[in-house]
């Protein structure tokens, strides 16, 4: 073999070597590429990925859905969701039963359940909490042989050798107790967590308002100290006993039961509070905002917000078991498989963070993640449509046994018009036609083809399907917009909308009086190539009438500031349920909360006096005949006037690897990852299949690059000798 | 010596000052303290009061940068921009809105940002050093013309599809190393790997012409066609001679860059999932987190600044005609 050839083996040798070093140094894994470096095969864990690191994981502070995947499963509000019943059932979580509440007059004195709202000045919901629940293990709660907390009074010099948690040698824990809950209520209304919730349970829970008024005194009264909320009592939470807490809300507040599903009104121990606030604890990052203590089945073992998050099995939970009472389609997909069985199923759970979407798919299609979402530039990889336009996996997929999970979100997507309005706005009839023609042009059947690969369903109105209030087919239809042709759905013909423009005074899209095209703005936060298309979809929408669009892009904040003052014209927006009620939907048209003149949820500015009188009918109603029918009569108010383009309710995809089980989309639980069971043996056995290296481009790599060298390397040679 | 590295300590005091206020300005033309409230509590249910208590706790409730309602000194202490600044010349960096500590992130994520940049640095500097003492060595021949046709295709390739040709081919294809991630210790060196070759081939190209042009130049000088004349072999001539003398713009070049390597790169750390002030600072302007924002443009600065005094000393260093005085 010449010099050259031995030297070529040898790097060949060493950058394979180098790649496999890395790989053997960087874990038990055999797999080169794997990114759980450490990590025991087999493990019975969930392996996901959160893209936005959570702001918050504070009870109290956290609500967006980064945050509350962490803190759902952590913490413990007194009632959760069925995880298989539909429509979406509340059922008991630490509490004993779902609160029924108690109804007094001004005078106090007791009234039917079937009282009148009006005559209801205050409802009581008494929660009894199942005995014998506990806390995670956590130094804060840790206690020393006289009983006295151990890490409740550190000095700096204590506090030297602590970074994380786990470095407190000792930990304790105590039982749940109702003072927990009522603390955890209070904290809703202190001035440091600004929590995002206080305004709107202010209005509704007694006393909340004033302790709020109450605490900031406090607070600039005594800058820099630790305001200890069991000094500050609230009317509206006591407690009764040391399992049994009741809360007094004004007048009556139906949808405030489905509040007691939230970490908001989830237990906080004093103490974890008490600890964290000790000086020197903050500047660690140890904060009871990033290391939550809670009942539930979960607790945050690692918290690396900048890497990754793992929660591992409460040693201490509660035997909850798995639900046992699923329908026949539950049985049929092998949701009742575990029936009975204690939960949480699974060891642990590892989030990893993960920004980009490319690295993201690519590690759930080499088996490092167990479920992902769908982006568009892999849809196309991943789903494909049956003859009758039913979603399915792709070839590609069912190779790799990956299933698809579709469900249609709580949510809505509309463009809204401003109210306020000159040209658009008001509810004359000649702009409810001008509306209504609008709402014909935009077609968003195609749309949802074009931008969501299908992912929507047209809207017929503010409720989205799977709450109440929303009706299935033809009898649900929007019949300003739609017409029934047989069982089908169909838009109006573009005839109707030109007609309904011309009776509105803009035949052809022109001002009956003067001539002059009618233009109108639309405000949108969309920029850049992608909603440059989407944009442009738009105006040829109008232009189909004759009607010009002109688009005024802006940032967010601008956006914001302009919806808020009523500078918009048309603009696009979106709504995510809260609750699974009406209620939440119906009240972005109340009059009452108009953006422009209270700072409301109603971005339309949308006020008729008749609406608003159904709505304060509606909302205190039980599910039943009598509220559909108010309901039904809502949905023809604001489908006449037309407040908006109800644009589509959308469709979220998902893919699951066929090792992960017990997956059934519910958007209002938020704690689904105790339900969660995987098949580690088969998981590694698709992941050593799935991700064997291939040796054979660093061989060509390598010798591309001798290629490259050795002319070269001739050449010097020769030129050395020559100059010799 | 002393005199002027004094000096150029208290030139850093106004530039500071001036990078502050150009930052604070830049920002709050674009944000208002009530934009920063709304987007950190959220979409939903925000009331006109919560945004008021938030800006209150976290001091975004004063004038920005004169407080007319007060009086003395205060006039321009009572504000925005002096008491989220002033502590910062302390390098007290304080909280971020989301209430983590400054000061314990950046030294978290120093460590993950030096991974990268570090072996980036030194290994991009070996091979484009190699790469452009190759072409200066066939000078005016095929190689040397194709060595810069490289060169100019390399660069004209944007940054990004490196970073994705790189994961698609050896992470997603070949499967030879993780796609992304980090992890502390010896088994995070299979993560640094693919983001260090994908960020050294794409410097390559910039980095080598640029360095070749500087060969060019001294291999033209006097002292080289001495060297010749006294008989050495043309690889002798350039390694102790030409790559001693060129060094000097390559050194000076380089030592402004070392301090700032603790900065992180902003795209290379996203796309890797590396927890390093890149991502960090991406983040922050995402979040329109003043706090990280300000915090991380000062230090940006500052080691800027020591960057410079370096190359400073280094020029004195290296070419014993230059004199700091």
């Amino acid at each position: 073999m010449t010099r050259m050839g031995i030297s070529l083996l040898g790097t060949i040798l060493f950058t394979t070597g180098l790649f496999t070093t890395a790989s053997q140094l960087s874990g038990c894994s055999d797999n080169w590429n794997s990114p759980y470096p450490g990590t025991a095969k087999q493990a019975n864990a969930v392996y996901s990925a959160f893209s936005e690191r959570p702001k918050h994981l504070d009870p109290a502070r956290s609500y967006s859905e980064n945050e509350v995947e962490f803190t759902g499963q952590i913490y413990e509000p007194p009632l959760q969701y069925h995880f298989l019943k539909r429509p979406y059932t509340l059922i008991p979580l630490t509490a004993e039963a779902v609160p029924k509440p108690r109804f007094y007059d001004a005078a106090g004195k007791p009234l039917p359940d079937d009282a009148p709202s009006a005559a209801i000045a205050e409802s009581v919901y008494e929660i009894r909490l199942r005995p014998g629940i506990r806390y995670q293990p956590h130094p804060a709660l840790a206690r020393n042989a006289a009983g006295r907390y151990r890490y409740h009074a550190l000095d700096a010099a204590a506090l030297a050798d602590k970074a994380t948690l786990a470095d407190f040698a000792h930990t304790g824990s105590r039982e749940l107790t109702a003072a927990d809950y009522v603390y955890q209520i209070k904290r809703l209304a202190h001035p440091g967590l600004s929590s995002p919730i206080f305004g709107l349970m202010s209005e509704h829970i007694v006393g909340l308002r004033e302790l709020g008024a109450t605490l900031e005194q406090a607070a600039k009264a005594r800058p820099g100290s630790i305001l200890n909320l069991n000094d500050f009592p609230l009317a509206g939470a006591e407690v009764v006993d040391r399992t049994t807490y009741r809360i007094r809300i004004k007048g009556k507040y139906p949808q405030f039961i489905y509040w007691l599903a939230m970490p908001f009104f989830a237990p906080v121990p004093w103490e974890a509070e008490a600890f964290f606030a000790q000086p020197g604890m903050a500047d660690r990052n140890l904060t009871l905002d990033w290391q939550p203590v809670g009942t539930g089945p979960f607790y945050l073992a690692e918290n690396d917000p900048n890497r990754r998050m793992v929660l591992k099995k409460n040693p201490n939970f509660h035997g909850e078991t798995y639900p046992a009472d699923g329908d026949a389609a539950d049985r049929q997909a092998g949701l009742l498989a575990d029936a009975g069985k204690p939960l949480p199923l699974v060891d642990e759970a590892i989030f990893s963070l993960e920004k980009e979407t490319i690295p993201y798919w690519s590690k759930f299609m080499q088996g490092y993640y167990d479920s992902a979402g769908i982006s568009s530039d892999s849809f196309d990889q991943a789903v494909r449509f049956s003859a009758r336009g039913e979603p399915q996996p792709t070839d590609s997929m069912r190779d790799k046994d990956i299933r698809l999970i579709t469900t249609v979100a709580a949510s809505i997507w509309y463009v809204g018009f401003n109210m306020l309005d000159p040209v658009v706005g008001g509810l004359g009839e000649d702009r409810q036609k001008l509306r209504q023609a609008l709402s014909i042009a935009f077609d968003y059947d195609e749309f949802i083809s074009i931008f969501l690969n299908g992912r929507g369903i047209p809207a017929q109105g503010p409720i989205p399907p799977g709450l109440f209030g929303y009706v299935e087919g033809v009898a649900g239809l929007n019949p300003y917009v739609y017409q029934a042709r047989g069982k089908q759905i169909v838009r109006r013909p573009l005839a109707d909308a030109k007609r309904l423009l011309a009776e509105a005074g803009y035949p052809n899209g022109r001002q009956a009086k003067t001539g002059e095209p009618l233009v109108l703005y639309f405000d949108t936060m969309a920029s850049g190539p992608d909603a440059k298309s989407r944009l442009d979809w738009m105006k040829k929408q109008l232009d189909k009438l004759g009607v010009q669009l002109v688009v005024r892009g802006t940032d967010y904040n601008r956006f914001q500031d302009k919806i808020r003052k009523g500078n918009a014209q048309l603009f696009e927006w979106g709504w995510n349920a809260d609750y699974p009620d009406p209620e939440n939907f119906f009240f972005l048209l109340y009059g009452p909360h108009k953006k422009v003149a209270t700072g409301g949820e109603n971005a339309a500015n949308y006020d008729n006096p008749e609406f608003n009188r159904l709505f304060e009918q509606m909302k205190d109603m039980d599910n039943g005949p009598a509220r559909q029918k108010v309901i039904d009569a809502m949905l023809e108010i604001v489908r006449r006037d037309a407040p908006w383009i109800y644009a589509y309710y959308p469709k979220s995809f998902g893919l699951r690897h066929g090792w992960v089980h017990n997956v059934k989309p519910n958007l209002m639980a938020n704690n689904t990852l105790k339900y969660r069971r995987v098949d580690p043996e088969l998981r590694e056995r698709q992941r050593e299949a799935w991700n064997q290296p291939v040796l054979w481009p660093i061989v060509l790599m390598l010798g591309g690059l001798f290629a490259l060298i050795a002319p070269a390397a001739i050449a010097w040679r020769r030129r050395e000798e020559g100059q010799a | 010596m002393f005199a002027y590295l004094l000096r150029r300590l208290l030139y850093a005091i106004p530039i500071l000052i001036g990078v502050n206020l150009l930052t604070f300005a830049l920002f709050f033309v674009v944000n208002t303290p009530d934009d920063m409230a709304r987007l950190q509590l959220g979409a939903k249910h925000v009331t006109p009061e919560a945004i008021e208590r938030w800006k209150s706790e976290h001091g975004y409730d004063k004038p920005l940068l004169l407080n007319h309602a007060a009086e003395g000194s205060a006039q321009f202490t009572d504000t925005i921009f002096f008491q989220h600044s002033a502590a910062m010349f302390v390098f007290e960096f304080g909280k971020g809105d989301d209430g983590r500590d400054i000061g314990n992130e950046i030294r978290n994520r120093m460590g993950p940002s030096l991974a990268i940049a570090l072996p980036v640095f030194v290994v991009g500097l070996l091979v484009n050093i190699t790469f452009a003492l190759l072409m200066v060595f066939f000078r005016a021949t095929y190689l040397d013309l194709w060595g810069v046709v490289l060169c100019v295709v390399l660069m004209s390739i944007s940054g990004l599809f490196y970073i994705i040709a790189g994961q698609y081919f050896i992470a997603s294809l070949w499967k030879l190393l993780p796609i992304s991630g980090f992890a502390g210790g010896i088994g995070g060196l299979k993560f640094i790997l693919l983001p260090v070759l994908v960020s050294v081939v794409a410097g390559i190209g910039g980095g080598s012409r640029w360095y070749r042009t500087i060969f060019i130049e001294e291999i033209g000088k006097d002292y080289v066609r001495t060297a010749r004349a006294k008989g050495l072999s043309e690889l002798r001539v350039l390694f102790r001679h030409v790559l001693k003398n060129g060094m000097i713009p390559i050194l000076t070049g380089a030592v402004v860059v070392i301090p700032t390597l603790f900065m992180g790169s902003l795209i290379t750390e996203s796309f890797f999932g590396i927890p390093g002030l890149g991502s960090y600072t991406i983040d922050a302007i995402q979040a329109q987190d003043f706090a990280v924002v300000r915090a991380m443009v000062f230090l940006g600065s500052v080691l800027y600044i020591v960057g410079l005094i370096l190359t400073d000393l280094s020029y004195s260093w290296v070419d014993p005609r230059v004199r700091l005085q």
